[in-house]
């Protein structure tokens, strides 16, 4: 087979891009081909590119370079293109263009920031993904969308123009818009770092990500678990690999999400959590930064994207086929759906780490790197954040959903799209937790690493299980946080409730001083001003004439009659003024040109 | 209307299912004694350490999330308290 032929030899995020704008135009199934052709012209145009820098545009006196390719950008590009791949399966059916167009766009976009290789045109990718992405969302069309779209743009506004002021900065300050390792120091690197970390949704800058994604629409929801999060972690690895302050906010990540996991109701919320506990996992690795760390980070990030795709999709079909996706009305749906159940069981294990899932093989690698960097805190708090990965997404997700109490729900399985969907990411997932040499064989550094010793499975094992005994026992007693139909406050608060707040103080102080400012200088100043024009000179003429030439004084009596006489001649312009101006102006003409 | 599965509505089954997994906790309870142990922290040498830091973690996770429902649950229509001014 000659694949060569249909090398389209453009940049893959601009065929996503570009081909997003023709989806609205195409009709049947001449539109699920070109939705499904789009991954596959993309993949094999970057498969059969080789390595190095490719499509390099001249603007003004840098380069943009839409094609930077070596071992770190392709791996995140492969991938990102696969889950294109599937999501598109998944979503083959949805009638709604918007829908498709915005994920082909913000797809695109996360492949355009992994392979720019300059600052401008990540910048310009960066900005794709957030506006496209947030259609993902208001296609939703509830309120509650529309509203929660609004804060993620908003949220995604503010990290953008801080990664923008970042890179103007560094620009400025050291001639080069390369995208490549800078070190945190300074404020163009410092806002740089918000800026992605915003997308990372480093805590406290997360709460966009559980609040938007649960919200979107099903389909939607997959696209969005895939890239925004992921294509920042390519970021961070490309630019502050060794930051020892990522080893630490992502250790602070993986634990802190778990509790709020625990705790929530909504199921599509619960994934949204543990994923930002499983970038904590990736950030730490990019943040201990040697060899094993950022393989770890990079095999993670592509695992992660598999199973965490497979779990929003088995969760988006539970939304689809039964209109409910809270633990409060869910339950027992195993018995006419066991098709999705064993995926999203098969996700749950791969989140989990479990021995032959695809996390094991990715996720070990991580924490071996903390261990082998003696930072013993670190490794405490990554294995406490694993036992914990698995009592959320690994038994809670599949447990409240599809087992636990029988919601009485007899709903059908998905559509067979949706099915083929999670088919596909499900082998995936065991596929690479047993093969996972063909993963090690494309990572960023050569791997020396073995997942599967005996230390490390029944380490691994004993973790996981005990932690579901604990689960069991706690179910089994009562003891465990009933499901109740609540939300559960985060950091959002601050903008969601404070913003209220900034905007009664706003109004109450801002628009004080604006009335202030309108009653001083718009209204009295002027009348004032005009009152003192209007008056002074007759009151000096007045005060002049009062003190006559032979400094007599006057019979006083007829001051008011001499006030308003004065004032009639100022007014008639009868001032013998005219004169001597008229020879200020003579004699200053005669100076100035000297005649 | 298709058949619906139902393996888990016998108390019998779920007894067997409990059965099987505390039957495989005791095997790795026991199998971690014959496992040759590279450990770069002390405690990772410690006969069954996973096991019960596993249990342990779970266990604290739940009560620390308990305690932390009491400072941060709210109505469901929390947020939604002057949105909506049609």
């Amino acid at each position: 087979m000659h694949f060569e032929a249909l090398n389209l030899h453009l940049p893959p995020g601009l065929i996503f891009v570009l081909g997003a704008f023709l989806i609205p135009a195409l009709r049947g199934r001449v539109k699920s081909a070109f939705m499904l052709l789009l991954p596959v012209l993309a993949l094999i145009t970057l498969l059969y590119t080789p390595m190095g820098q490719h499509w390099t545009i001249g603007f003004l006196d840098y380069e943009l370079v839409l094609g930077r390719l070596d071992r770190l950008s392709r791996v995140f590009a492969i991938i990102f293109i696969l889950i294109s791949f599937i999501s598109v399966i998944f979503a083959l059916r949805v009638k709604d263009d918007v829908q498709h167009t915005a994920a082909f766009a913000y797809a695109g976009g996360a492949l355009g920031v992994t392979l720019a290789g300059d600052l401008f045109s990540l910048y310009v990718f960066w900005e794709i993904m957030a506006v496209a992405s947030t259609f993902l969302i208001l296609a939703r069309r509830t309120r509650d969308s529309q509203a929660a779209a609004f804060r993620y743009i908003m949220v995604h506004i503010f990290g953008g123009l801080c990664l923008l002021a970042g890179i103007v900065l560094y620009v400025q300050q050291t001639g080069t818009a390369s995208f490549e390792l800078i070190k945190l120091s300074g404020p163009a690197s410092i806002l740089i770092f918000i800026g992605v970390a915003v997308n990372a949704a480093i805590p406290p800058l997360h709460p966009w990500l559980s609040d938007a994604y649960p919200e979107a629409t099903i389909t939607g929801a997959v696209f969005l678990s895939a890239f925004t999060t992921k294509s920042a972690v390519y970021v961070m690895a490309r630019m502050f690999p060794g930051t020892e302050l990522l080893i630490y906010l992502g250790a602070l990540m993986t634990a802190i999400p778990i509790f709020y996991a625990v705790l929530e109701n909504d199921i599509r919320r619960v994934l949204a959590y543990s994923l930002i506990n499983q970038v904590g996992f990736m950030l730490c690795g990019v943040g201990i930064g040697t060899a094993l760390a950022i393989n770890g980070t990079v095999s993670h990030a592509f695992c992660h994207i598999l199973y965490k795709a497979l779990l929003f999709m088995s969760a988006g079909a539970v939304l689809h086929v039964t209109g409910k996706i809270r633990c409060t009305d869910l339950g027992g749906l195993y018995k006419t759906m066991p098709a999705t159940a064993l995926f999203c069981i098969v996700g749950a294990a791969s989140i989990s780490a479990f021995p032959l899932f695809s996390g094991f093989v990715s996720k070990s690698m991580i924490i071996s790197a903390a261990a082998h960097h003696k930072l013993a805190i670190v490794w405490l708090v990554l294995q406490f954040a694993s036992a914990g990965v698995f009592h959320h997404a690994g038994i809670k997700v599949p447990f409240f959903m599809f087992f636990g109490h029988d919601s009485g729900i007899r709903a059908k399985e998905p559509p067979f799209n949706m099915l083929v969907a999670m088919f596909l990411a499900a082998f995936l997932c065991i596929f690479l937790g047993i093969r996972f040499d063909l993963l090690y064989a494309i990572l960023p550094y050569t791997v020396d690493y073995a997942p599967y010793t005996g230390a490390h499975v029944v380490g691994q094992l004993q973790l996981l299980m005990f932690g579901a005994l604990a689960f069991c026992l706690l179910i089994l007693s009562g003891k465990y946080p009933s499901e109740l139909r609540a939300i559960n406050l985060d950091t959002d608060w601050f903008y969601r409730k404070g913003a209220k707040t900034v905007a009664s103080v706003a109004d109450k102080g801002l628009n004080w001083l604006n009335a202030a400012c309108e009653a001083v200088f718009a209204r009295q100043l002027p009348a004032m001003i005009g009152f003192f024009f209007d008056r002074l000179p007759a009151a000096v003429l007045l005060f002049l004439r009062l003190v006559p030439p032979d400094g007599k004084e006057k019979e006083s009596g007829a001051s008011g009659d001499r006030l308003a006489e004065a004032d009639t001649t100022v007014k008639a312009g009868l001032l013998p003024i005219g004169l001597s101006a008229l020879a200020a102006v003579v004699l200053i003409v005669i100076l100035f040109f000297k005649l | 209307m298709k058949k619906e599965l139902k393996i888990f509505d016998n108390p019998r089954n779920v007894k067997i299912l409990l059965l099987f997994f505390y039957f495989s906790l005791a095997v790795l309870l026991v199998i971690d004694f014959f496992i040759d142990k590279h450990a770069v922290f002390g405690w990772e040498g410690y006969p069954d350490f996973f096991a019960a830091y596993g249990f342990i973690s779970c266990v604290l996770l739940i009560y620390i999330a308990k305690l932390l429902r009491r400072f941060v649950k709210r109505g469901e229509d929390y947020y939604k308290g002057r949105v909506g001014h049609d």
